[in-house]
């Protein structure tokens, strides 16, 4: 599932942060990514989890080449896209190896497109050839998503939210790209959906052999698609290892607050992480002390002096965390959580 | 075939407004403060001549008994006879209109003509230069009244430069032969006599009218312009476009332009109708043959059956206008399409 440590990772981030001048005079900095490493090997699915506003986003963004990073470095296949401006990116033949699915399947279809237009419009860009061609990629990126036929000549409002979500996978997977960054694919579809969307989504990534980039704020659905669990805090990478360790056995405290939110009828009257009090501000944070600091309820003097870096626990986990060795056991057993 | 029965109904649904416009200008002609009868039995009338004017322009029956001549006479095609000219309103309609759609339409072309790629330049590059020779362009069009304009433009251009022609209507016919009336509109008349003199000559009478009128109609086109463009630039499918590494022309022209003409088609409409009655004053400006002088000589002399048809014409040109904007966006917009 991993690749080995001496092939070259598909992706591959190091230190890449993003800051928006804010305030007046722009004087002020949103650290909206701050210092993220982040490697992708090939096809493998990250998923990238964290509350709203955390950055995983901008970070997704960033990393699709849709963002210009303010600082840090981005390999694709060891090549370096990070100095591409994102204007240029687009006429970069890299550009068809990173595609994107967005959140919003009805508002990020354009209206006076049919499903056929919609496909063959980045493919002949990124791709080219015949228009008969163009057609038959096009066809055949619709039946890999399950969506008959007939359905190209179909305008998005005739469609309905799970068509939508297909065609905006079909439209991304057309062009056969090495890494598709999935910004929420599902939140904005029914339950039923969801799930269908999902499956589809593991059968495409087996049968094409891409690696995902999996933003979300759903664990359980990150814990079913994902190999790898990222958690993100105000701007950084808390967290990360492989989902089933990160998910039954969280060493951040952060992680198990964020775990220990997810509802679940047969934990009712165990204890549990919570967090006191929201995010701190992202804007000019103080860089000499933990994010959590002042919500953490484990907090030591050191976390509001030093800030964690993301160290290795064992040879696949990293967690940035100064009691990250010595945490008590985690609330939830391994048992418990399989039986739900 | 489905076209053609929904834009018959369309023209059906529109008969019922027709016929209210009918009753209301009728109403409203006879409220209009001012006594036919006494402003055409002329200064030194005295009662008895008054009494018998009336008698003789049918003003002395009863109002209903009025209203059913007008309505019959109407129903045959006949719109009354002008008093003021002496012949049919019809016949002065007709002999009339073209001048003042000659010089509206060109008016709008005009306004087009600079609106659209202005509006679109200052959203594409919003807050640079363009974008702010677009504000000042769109403020001195909205705030200068029209006449005030037209007055200026004759000032510089005949007066003072010498450029224009004198703007004594459409075609100074002591050097020029007026074309036999086929559309109305000299222009095109000019052509098919195969005079391009005197095709010259109304094109060059038409420039400053037109100008004037135009940079009254440019105001609202280019706000829209840049407004829905900018929208439409900002969309989650204009940002699924250069995510898909689509060039940044193919998403300006493919993408944003299309779905944000919708809004100026629309406007476009209304622009229209305002034009037409903006028409007076600039009418009144170059001497101009149109309806506008026209429509207001016949308020002022209660000249009812020249103000009926002037209305009732002007409302089933709406009603044309409203329907060629309709079809217009259905061309656009395939959502609308459909539903009729």
């Amino acid at each position: 599932m991993t690749s080995s440590p001496d092939t070259t990772p598909l992706l591959q981030a190091r230190g890449v942060s993003k800051r928006y001048p804010v305030g007046a005079f722009h004087r002020k900095m949103l650290h909206a990514v701050d210092d993220v490493d982040l490697t992708i090997a090939e096809g493998e699915c990250v998923g990238l989890v964290g509350e709203s506003g955390c950055g995983k986003s901008t970070l997704a963004r960033v990393l699709a080449r849709l963002v210009d990073s303010s600082a840090g470095e981005i390999h694709l296949s060891g090549q370096d896209i990070g100095h591409i401006p994102t204007r240029a990116f687009g006429g970069t033949p890299m550009r068809k190896d990173i595609q994107v699915v967005f959140q919003d399947p009805t508002e990020s279809l354009n209206p006076g497109f049919t499903v056929l237009q919609a496909i063959t419009d980045p493919l002949t860009r990124l791709i080219g050839g015949s228009a008969g061609d163009m057609r038959k990629m096009a066809l055949q990126a619709l039946e890999d998503v399950g969506l008959p036929a007939e359905y190209a000549g179909r305008y998005p409002h005739q469609l309905s939210g799970g068509q939508k979500a297909r065609v905006g996978i079909a439209r991304a997977i057309a062009v056969n790209p090495k890494l598709v960054v999935l910004d929420e694919p599902t939140s904005a579809l029914d339950v039923s959906v969801q799930s269908l969307v999902l499956h589809l989504l593991a059968k495409l990534r087996k049968q094409r052999n891409m690696s995902y980039l999996f933003v979300s704020h759903d664990l359980n659905v990150v814990r079913l698609l994902c190999d790898k669990i990222a958690v993100m805090y105000l701007g950084r990478i808390v967290e990360f290892g492989p989902s089933h360790s990160v998910f039954f056995d969280p060493k951040h405290p952060y992680t198990r607050a964020l775990l220990d939110a997810i509802p679940d009828p047969a934990r009712e009257n165990s204890p549990r992480t919570k967090l006191e009090g929201s995010a701190s501000s992202p804007i000019d944070p103080n860089q000499n002390a933990c994010r959590l600091s002042g919500r953490c309820p484990v907090e030591m003097p050191v976390c509001s002096q030093v800030m964690p870096q993301l160290i290795a626990l064992g040879a696949q986990r990293q967690v940035a965390c100064h009691r990250a060795e010595g945490l008590p056991e985690s609330t939830r057993s391994k048992t418990e959580a399989v039986a739900s | 075939m489905k076209i053609v029965l929904s834009l018959a109904t369309r023209i059906a649904t529109a008969v019922p407004s027709l016929i209210g416009v009918i009753v209301v200008t009728f109403l409203l002609a006879r409220a209009l403060p001012g006594d036919a009868a006494v402003y055409y039995a002329g200064s030194s009338a005295t009662p008895e001549s008054i009494a018998q004017v009336r008698k003789a322009l049918g003003l002395d029956k009863p109002l209903w008994f009025q209203f059913g001549d007008y309505a019959s006479r109407l129903a045959h095609g006949d719109l009354g006879t002008s008093l003021s000219s002496g012949q049919p309103v019809l016949h002065d309609l007709v002999a009339r209109l073209p001048a003042s759609m000659e010089l509206t339409l060109c008016a709008l072309l005009f306004a087009m003509a600079i609106g659209l790629p202005l509006g679109i330049a200052a959203a594409t590059r919003p807050g640079k230069a363009i974008d702010h020779i677009c504000r000042v362009i769109v403020s001195v069009g909205a705030a200068f009244p029209t006449f005030f304009v037209a007055l200026g433009l004759v000032y510089v251009f005949y007066f003072r430069l010498g450029i224009a022609p004198e703007p004594l209507g459409r075609l100074n016919d002591t050097y020029f032969t007026v074309p036999p009336t086929v559309t109305g509109f000299y222009l095109i008349d000019t052509i098919l006599a195969g005079d391009l003199a005197a095709f010259d000559a109304s094109l060059a009478q038409l420039v400053l009218p037109s100008i004037s009128l135009g940079l009254f109609a440019l105001a609202p086109i280019a706000r829209i312009a840049r407004a829905s463009m900018l929208a439409s630039l900002s969309s989650d499918f204009c940002r699924t476009a250069r995510a898909m590494g689509l060039s940044r022309t193919r998403i300006v022209y493919g993408y944003a332009l299309r779905n944000a003409m919708l809004p100026v088609v629309n406007i476009l409409g209304m622009v229209f109708s305002f034009l037409l009655g903006a028409n007076v004053l600039v009418e009144q400006v170059f001497a101009w043959p149109g309806i506008g002088a026209y429509a207001v000589n016949a308020v002022i002399t209660s000249d009812y059956a020249a103000v009926q048809g002037f209305v009732l014409m002007m409302a089933i040109l709406y009603i044309l206008l409203n329907l060629a904007v309709d079809l217009a966006v259905a061309a656009i917009d395939p959502r609308v399409r459909y539903d009729g």
